[in-house]
């Protein structure tokens, strides 16, 4: 049996909250068990409340952290734990738990350290909008420049990773926009990046951490942040 | 002319002194460490020197071949307050990175404890139960 953190990370996720865990908890598996951790991003509404009541693992991080800081706690705890592999889900109900099997699936399959869910490669399901369709292959073009590699959806969150790589985001991960930037992260450590194709949803509650009027900044800010991280130096394994 | 130009040295050597008084004040009181000191004792010391020397302004820029004068205070600050307030963003993404860690560990920690409050009443059984076989 392997073991399987999902790793959801959530700030003011009271409406959704208890659907994630529920649908992941829902997956039953012959060979895996699913762990749903729940970081609680020291939300304000009820959050804490809700998930505490739930049959998941809760870490209530006592200030704001961003989405980097708050999954990176969930990964950390999973490095700790010994946990096999861990994913990170969406707390607003846009990564359906049905298509977990599949990045799994495609991480056995594949030996890649890193499997990302990519909703362009078939093209199905919730595409997102024109502008930010724009901005994703802008910031692909640069992940390929920098990598020589085709990463069709490079800002999506829907990723499952095994301990390699849990050992890199244990030492470090990116605190705003951590998607497109921790990429290059690992491909700089030499861990292997495979895509996979993913239908997602439109989410079901909550925000995008990615606000219309902050798309430039966003944009200008990961860029700037992916070209440092090819200089930046590499973690000493051991 | 003399005149005005007296009051004015007057003026900048009553605030420049002022000024070292109360960073003085902040080292004693404790309310400024140690390394951000050094940056303003230089900087408050210079603007006492230059108060009292009046020429100084005319000679530093003679000798380094500036024109006007007063452009070699604008430059000059200007500088100083560029390598500082990098200085202190330095500064600051060494909190942030820090402040991170330590948010992380609270969350994992409080996790622990938890699970440990559960696991208790485990434990005071197991030692009762050691205890019965030892006697």
């Amino acid at each position: 049996m392997k073991r399987i953190a999902v790793v959801i990370p959530a700030y003011n996720e009271e409406a959704s909250v208890s659907a994630v865990v529920s649908s992941v908890n829902s997956l039953v598996s012959e060979k895996y068990i699913y762990t749903p951790i729940v970081v609680n991003d020291a939300s304000t509404d009820r959050t804490a409340e809700i998930a505490s009541k739930l049959d998941c693992i809760l870490l209530s991080l006592p200030a704001n952290l961003g989405i980097g800081g708050a999954v990176q706690t969930g990964f950390r705890y999973a490095w700790r734990e010994g946990f096999d592999y861990a994913f990170q889900v969406d707390g607003d109900g846009q990564h359906p738990a049905d298509q977990l099997p599949v990045l799994l699936k495609g991480i056995e399959n594949t030996g890649a350290d890193v499997v990302i869910g990519s909703r362009f490669i078939t093209g199905k399901g919730f595409q997102s909008t024109f502008l930010r369709r724009t901005g994703i292959r802008f910031l692909g073009f640069q992940i390929r420049i920098f990598t020589g590699q085709r990463i069709t959806d490079c800002t999506s969150g829907f990723r499952v990773v095994n301990r390699n790589a849990l050992e890199l985001i244990n030492e470090y991960y990116p605190d705003e926009y951590p998607e497109p930037e921790s990429i290059l992260y690992y491909h700089r450590n030499k861990l292997t990046i495979s895509e996979i194709p993913v239908v997602m949803h439109e989410r079901t509650g909550g925000k995008s951490s990615i606000r219309a009027f902050s798309t430039i900044y966003y944009i200008i800010k990961v860029s700037l942040a992916m070209f440092f991280t090819n200089f930046r130096i590499k973690k000493r394994r051991s | 002319m003399i005149e005005f130009s007296f009051r004015i040295q007057l003026l900048s050597i009553i605030v420049s002194l002022l000024f070292l008084l109360f960073i003085g004040r902040l080292i004693v009181k404790g309310k400024l460490r140690e390394e951000y000191i050094i940056f303003w004792v230089i900087c408050t010391l210079i603007l006492v020197v230059f108060s009292f020397w009046r020429d100084g302004l005319d000679v530093v820029a003679h000798l380094l071949g500036v024109y006007a004068p007063p452009n070699i205070v604008f430059l000059g600050a200007i500088f100083a307050l560029f390598v500082y307030i990098l200085y202190l963003s330095i500064i600051l993404s060494g909190l942030q990175n820090n402040n991170r860690k330590l948010t992380q560990e609270m969350a994992l920690l409080r996790e622990m404890l938890e699970k440990l409050g559960k696991q208790e009443p485990k434990v005071e059984k197991k030692e009762t139960d050691g205890h019965h076989e030892g006697s």
